[in-house]
């Protein structure tokens, strides 16, 4: 913490312990004919509890890789991170988070319910308070009507509510997002930020949300993250304030202030040079 | 409403093609007066086959019960060897050779080898073979099942923290299913077929194998054709129970061999 632009990855409001303390991780990816991948280097960010933060960049920066290391799904070569003052691995034990990835990832032989109170089911949850949360969580993403429903049976943008109703069953503090709307269509994307916004507000959970698209970061964070690739470091971090979610309706994404912010990140992305050719792998919807 | 939609043409369209081959079938024998020993009529075997309906009931029984026996010991002993194959890799590397093997060879070439050994009396050589050949697809297919569990499916169980045994009663054993669907699936067809083709290296009377080769040796051809379409209707039978249990069991997943 004590280069310049490291203060800018401290968190804009910081009240009490930080959802996500990440500090000088590093991550090397063995390979087998020796050459060692470095994936991440040097990467320290700190989370408030609530905040939205999206990781952005082009493909192979590491954003994914960050967020499996948070998530103790991988185990960082250097660095260390703490969740909720825990290590990330206890925290991981503890239910201290709620994740959803790209791929829906439901259970086809179980109903759109009871893939809900999974985790639940899991952590020995009665099945009366299950089926009192899982009631809850459906409402809360618009699927009342769907409850005994199989995956199968539902729509791309439907199974991604499901998925992301799953990840909240445990009401954690955060929340880690693998782009979860990578597959959806540009309408259905759009409409399920709206209702993430939506749902981050009602819950107050702090969010990890990794991501292609530029509007769609900028649309629903308080930070962006912009990472650049090889090896996968943390370039800028850019405070976005567009209000608070109440705030947030589909008008906000013709207002000026929302271009000047796709505007700072899209410049960050390139690098210096603005209105260079796009980084690769950056979608510039 | 797509099914339904298509269902004319699934259904009809074989049965119009099945009514159109065994009417050229029987104009063919009809009008180049080919002899019953070379082919006989379709007229002509299925009024054999209703004059004997009782007869090709107690053959199918007696291959049927061959068969059936031989599919429940053959699956049960594979797909318990599956597991074990899973949870003690050791085993699968050891065994693996020797099921690569059993999976060449056909199996009713052993069935002469069982009959001296169990006796030609007994039907435990046919349902022996039988079983012998179902446990390697129900083997193969379970163990692909139980080691293709995704990856986000495994992710998620480490997100939760689950134990390695709910994580396979949540991912592991419910992925399997389909798989092992398929498997049985085709073992259903083999049972039947090896049960059958192990009746003509010998054993008691009484079967359709037997049966039509006796049909056959004493020059009574459309009566051995009738044992034939008895042979049809059974191997349809395993298949089609076989395919309705899957769906009962698994209603709402999606087919295992698409991607």
């Amino acid at each position: 913490m004590s280069t310049e632009s490291s203060a800018q990855n401290q968190p804009i409001a910081s009240t009490g312990p930080a959802a996500v303390s990440v500090t000088g991780v590093g991550k090397v990816f063995a390979s087998r004919k020796g050459a060692d991948v470095t994936a991440l280097e040097a990467v320290d960010l700190t989370i408030a509890p609530g905040e939205f933060v999206s990781l952005i960049g082009p493909s192979g920066c590491g954003k994914s890789t960050l967020l499996r290391l948070i998530a103790d799904l991988d185990t960082p070569t250097s660095g260390s991170i703490e969740v909720f003052g825990k290590t990330a691995r206890q925290a991981r034990i503890d239910q201290a988070y709620g994740i959803a990835f790209q791929q829906a990832g439901l259970l086809p032989w179980r109903t759109v319910r009871a893939n809900i109170e999974l985790p639940l089911e899991l952590h020995k949850v009665g099945k009366a308070e299950r089926g009192a949360r899982s009631s809850e969580l459906l409402s809360l993403v618009g699927l009342a009507d769907f409850a005994d429903k199989y995956p199968d049976q539902l729509s791309g943008g439907m199974q991604q509510r499901v998925a992301i109703a799953r990840s909240l069953a445990e009401s954690p503090g955060l929340l880690l997002m693998d782009e979860p709307f990578g597959a959806l269509d540009e309408m259905t994307r759009e409409r399920m930020q709206t209702e993430l916004v939506r749902i981050c507000a009602e819950t107050g959970a702090a969010v990890v949300f990794v991501t292609h698209s530029i509007p769609e970061a900028v649309f629903l964070s308080n930070r962006v993250v912009v990472m650049s690739p090889r090896p996968g470091r943390i370039r800028d971090v850019i405070a976005v304030d567009l209000g608070r979610a109440e705030g947030r309706g589909e008008g906000l994404r013709e207002a000026d202030s929302f271009f000047e912010a796709v505007v700072a990140v899209r410049e960050s992305l390139h690098g210096e040079a603005a209105g260079a050719p796009a980084a690769r792998g950056v979608d510039q919807r | 409403m797509k099914q339904s939609a298509s269902l004319p043409r699934t259904i009809l369209a074989p049965i119009l093609l099945g009514v159109l081959a065994v009417a050229l079938w029987q104009l063919a024998v009809v009008a180049l007066e080919i002899k019953p020993f070379v082919l006989p009529s379709p007229v002509s075997i299925a009024t054999e086959f209703s004059g004997s309906v009782s007869s090709v009931w107690a053959a199918s029984l007696v291959t049927g019960a061959n068969a059936l026996i031989g599919l429940l010991i053959g699956a049960v002993v594979g797909i318990i060897a599956a597991i074990i194959a899973t949870v003690l890799p050791i085993t699968d590397e050891l065994s693996a050779p020797l099921v690569a093997a059993a999976s060449v060879i056909p199996i009713v070439a052993l069935a002469p080898v069982f009959y001296t050994m169990f006796g030609a009396d007994k039907e435990t050589a046919r349902q022996l073979v039988a079983a012998l050949a179902v446990f390697i697809p129900v083997y193969l297919n379970t163990l692909r099942g139980l080691r293709q569990a995704r990856p986000v499916h495994r992710d998620l169980m480490r997100a939760y923290g689950a134990s390695a045994w709910q994580a396979t009663r949540a991912v592991t054993l419910p992925g399997a299913v389909p798989f092992l669907f398929i498997g049985l699936r085709i073992a259903s067809s083999l049972a039947v077929i090896s049960a059958l083709i192990g009746e003509y290296f010998g054993g008691p009377i009484g079967g359709l194998g037997k049966s039509i080769t006796s049909a056959a040796a004493s020059s009574n051809y459309s009566l051995a054709y009738a044992y034939v379409l008895g042979a049809i209707i059974l191997g349809l039978v395993f298949y089609i129970v076989t395919l309705g249990l899957e769906k009962l069991v698994s209603p709402h997943r999606a087919s295992a061999s698409a991607p």
